[in-house]
């Protein structure tokens, strides 16, 4: 046995410093890094030099002047002697309120629409498809302009208006009856913030009853019923009731009383509402079909109902899949509440876009409406992982 | 021993499988009226069905007024786009019909049902519109469809080359036919981009968003999965601002503050709008070809770099297609989200479909006639995406991928 040929030459172990790996990577990045920097600069410098010739400084100041425009949907005190903060506040609140709005209906609806292509009843199977197909091929600027314009504008005026029951739909939007706050309503609001916590408590109270005793005992409805019985109770023991009821009539060209609501919010919600009704019903639909076929067999042989496996096997495995993809399609909502802006719904990005054109402070706006956006989506994955975390696997 | 066989085996011949016979009647009791509550929704549904249905039919058939489409037809396609520079755009049609019918005579075979209802469109066109020039080009886009797809089946080897090529050329030879050469050219003299409208810009906007994100996205993509810390967080930070913010104030900032950031350079609206989609699209399909990157397993970097591939090699060479591949199906659906999505350059005042409705609606001919004009583009809309997800689901059960 011969013993191995050695290397002729030692191994160099010294290499010339740029073929070395650590030496190229920190050399690549500075590189990468100056350029980003240098193209910024100048990028920046052009961009103060074109302001400074347009006499335009950078800077917040004007928000502080007055507007000088009015808002018709302002959820807020607001005239047009306010200033242009207020006047972002109201487009704050608006974009708020339509996203918070058209997460919770949108969800309800493609929960519907989901289960609905899975149903084993053709019909329904079907409609729910043509449902679906429709919003998933046709841009949400055209459905939204299309519902505001062929739908919401061709009403007829205020005194032909349709009515449903107490509800009219014509030209103005749509006006419905609306509760009036009385002098005992900020009382009632803490009886019924103190239903609240006795629902939540006695939730916990069956909870460690079911636990405790090793059976099930209903969950759901006996911390409701508290809610509900003590919401009644301080309804009907306050001298004064809350709320009085106001019915919209039809006074002129126009109504008084209810609640009217405008076109361009009615037809803006109802746009976001099915168009992501139709993404979300597709995200239930995987998310239920995902679940093993095998699981519902194992639920059904142990005896569970129907009903039963859906809520205690099906949902809470279907949830883990559904989360995340949900939580785009509400994100989404939340940035395509911008298209506002098409059928004139005073949001944020609308009343930015008004600011822009009074002010030609257009890179100040800009980022202020980036920056909103980029908070409100921030916060509602922040809200939803805080969930995704909830309903995740647990594994050892 | 035999005493021990169990003798059930000889005599348990294994059943046919139950056959279900189908009558209409079974079929209906089965997927309709299975149960009482089944049975009710069915009833409800039928009603809600044909009372929209019958609804939707009689305004199509009775009221609406349709001539304002026809009336319009042109100006819906290509916009303001010289009449007599027309013949460009149908050469591009004409060529992108030669292509796709090469390209499905030598990968969609199978397909003939769907092939032979694609042939007849362009004749069937034809035979529908009045003006006579388009007649004539319909007519040549059939004929060179048709012709490719012949000369697929006679020469597959060097057609399939042939038509890679094509594609691969299409995209420059598009964009020279539509925007022209320069001035002293007599044949292809320019079209000024405010010409451009309907159609022909959303397709544009639409085709340059696509080849320009997708070499963006996939380098983003690369970028994010470095494991260079400066490289990796500039990444993360462009795909997470740009995917945080809506697409109107994307295309807000590419259409006021480019030219603020370039001075001296006019651009013009059109190129401005597209930089906003390209900026925009290119996070997104970035976090799409992530998806695909992060499918491949490791053991595919170890091979590769242990067959002595560097770096670059292992990663375009083996890591790239396979995710690339895999991920084919979510980029058409990121395409068709595209192609919706730039219908939003009518906020920033293009007259791409969208636009070119509005000014149709200010005709005063066709005032108040929103309803027919928006489910035109509407129908538009749809059409170009349902062809283009038909596509991705054929491309998928080409490729063996996806479910």
């Amino acid at each position: 046995m011969e013993a191995p040929p050695r290397p002729t030459s030692p191994l160099r172990l010294s290499r010339a410093f740029w073929r070395d790996e650590r030496f190229i990577q920190i050399a690549v990045q500075v590189l990468f890094l100056a350029l980003v920097i240098w193209i910024g600069s100048v990028a920046l410098r052009n961009m103060f030099t074109s302001l400074q010739q347009q006499g335009l400084a950078l800077g917040f100041d004007f928000l502080r002047s007055g507007a000088g425009f009015d808002i018709s949907d302002a959820l807020i005190a607001y005239s047009s002697s306010d200033t242009f903060a207020r006047a972002l506040q109201v487009g704050l609140i608006n974009t708020i309120l339509v996203s918070f709005l058209g997460i919770v209906l949108s969800t309800l609806l493609g929960i519907v629409v989901g289960v609905a292509r899975l149903s084993s009843n053709w019909l329904v199977n079907r409609m729910a498809w043509v449902f679906v197909e429709i919003m998933r091929n046709v841009p949400l600027l055209v459905l939204l302009v299309f519902i505001y314009t062929a739908f919401f504008l061709k009403l007829p005026r205020a005194r032909q208006a349709v009515s449903i029951g107490p509800v009219y739909l014509s030209n103005r939007g749509v006006a419905a009856p609306w509760g009036e706050p009385t002098d005992t309503w900020s009382l009632y609001l803490s009886v019924l913030a103190g239903a609240l916590i006795a629902g939540v408590l006695a939730g916990f109270a069956m909870r460690w009853w079911q636990e405790r005793s090793g059976r099930p005992r209903p969950l759901v409805w006996p911390p409701l019923l508290t809610m509900a019985v003590i919401a009644i109770a301080g309804w009907v023991v306050l001298p004064q009731p809350p709320l009085t009821i106001s019915y919209p009539e039809i006074a002129g060209f126009n109504f008084q009383g209810g609640k009217v609501l405008s076109p361009e919010f009615m037809a803006l919600l109802i746009g976001l509402v099915i168009y992501t009704a139709g993404f979300i019903g597709e995200v239930v639909r995987a998310g239920i079909q995902a679940v093993p076929k095998g699981q519902v067999e194992a639920a059904r042989a142990l005896g569970l109902t129907p009903l039963r496996t859906l809520r205690l096997v099906v949902f809470p495995q279907a949830l883990r899949l559904i989360i995340p993809p949900m939580t785009n399609q509400y994100l989404n909502l939340t940035k395509n509440s911008t298209l506002a802006v098409a059928i004139g719904y005073p949001d944020l990005f609308a009343i930015s876009g008004t600011i822009i054109n009074q002010t030609g402070r257009a890179v100040e706006m800009i980022a202020v409406v980036m920056g909103v956006y980029l908070i409100l989506s921030l916060l509602t994955s922040l809200i939803m992982n805080w969930y995704n975390r909830r309903v995740r696997l647990v594994e050892r | 021993m035999s005493a021990n066989t169990p003798t059930v085996s000889k005599t348990a011949e294994p059943l046919p499988p139950p056959t279900e016979r189908y009558s209409v009647v079974r079929w209906l009791h089965k997927n309709l009226f299975s149960t009482w509550y089944n049975a009710l929704l069915t009833v409800v549904m039928l009603a809600l069905a044909a009372l929209l249905v019958r609804g939707v039919l009689e305004w199509a058939l009775t009221q609406a007024r349709w001539e304002v489409i026809s009336a319009n037809l042109r100006l819906f396609m290509v916009g303001q786009y010289p009449v007599t520079a027309l013949w460009r755009i149908w050469a591009c049609v004409a060529l992108l019909a030669f292509l796709i019918g090469m390209s499905w005579g030598i990968w969609g075979r199978m397909q003939r049902g769907g092939a032979v209802a694609f042939g007849a469109l362009p004749f069937i066109l034809a035979i529908i519109t009045s003006d006579e020039p388009s007649r004539v080009a319909l007519v040549i886009t059939g004929i060179a469809g048709i012709v490719g797809y012949a000369l697929s089946w006679r020469w597959g080897a060097v057609v399939q080359r042939v038509s890679i090529i094509g594609w691969i050329l299409y995209f420059p030879i598009l964009f020279v036919l539509v925007s022209g050469l320069d001035a002293a050219d007599s044949v292809l003299p320019p079209v000024p981009t405010n010409l451009w409208g309907g159609l022909l810009l959303t397709l544009l906007l639409t085709v340059v968003g696509i080849v320009f994100s997708f070499p963006l996205g996939v380098l983003l993509a690369l970028g994010r999965q470095s494991k260079l810390p400066v490289i990796n967080w500039l990444c993360v930070i462009y795909i997470e601002l740009i995917r945080g913010v809506p697409f109107i104030s994307v295309l807000f900032m590419a259409q006021l503050m480019l030219p603020l950031f370039l001075p001296g350079i006019t651009i013009d609206r059109v190129v401005r709008a597209m930089a906003g989609v390209i900026i925009f699209s290119a996070a997104y399909l970035a976090e799409n070809v992530r998806g695909g990157l992060q499918s491949i397993p490791r053991g595919q970097h170890e091979a590769a770099r242990a067959l002595g591939l560097s770096p670059w090699q292992t990663t375009l060479l083996i890591v790239l297609p396979q995710a690339l591949r895999a991920v084919i199906p979510i980029l058409v659906g990121q395409f068709i989200a595209l192609f919706k999505d730039t219908s939003l350059v009518v906020i920033v005042g293009l007259l791409d479909l969208m636009g070119i409705a509005r000014t149709v609606l200010a005709q005063p001919d066709f005032l108040g006639l929103q309803a027919e004009v928006y489910t035109f583009v509407a129908f538009v809309y749809g059409v170009f995406c349902y062809l283009m997800s038909a596509f991705s689901q054929r491309l998928e059960a080409h490729l063996h991928i996806g479910r």
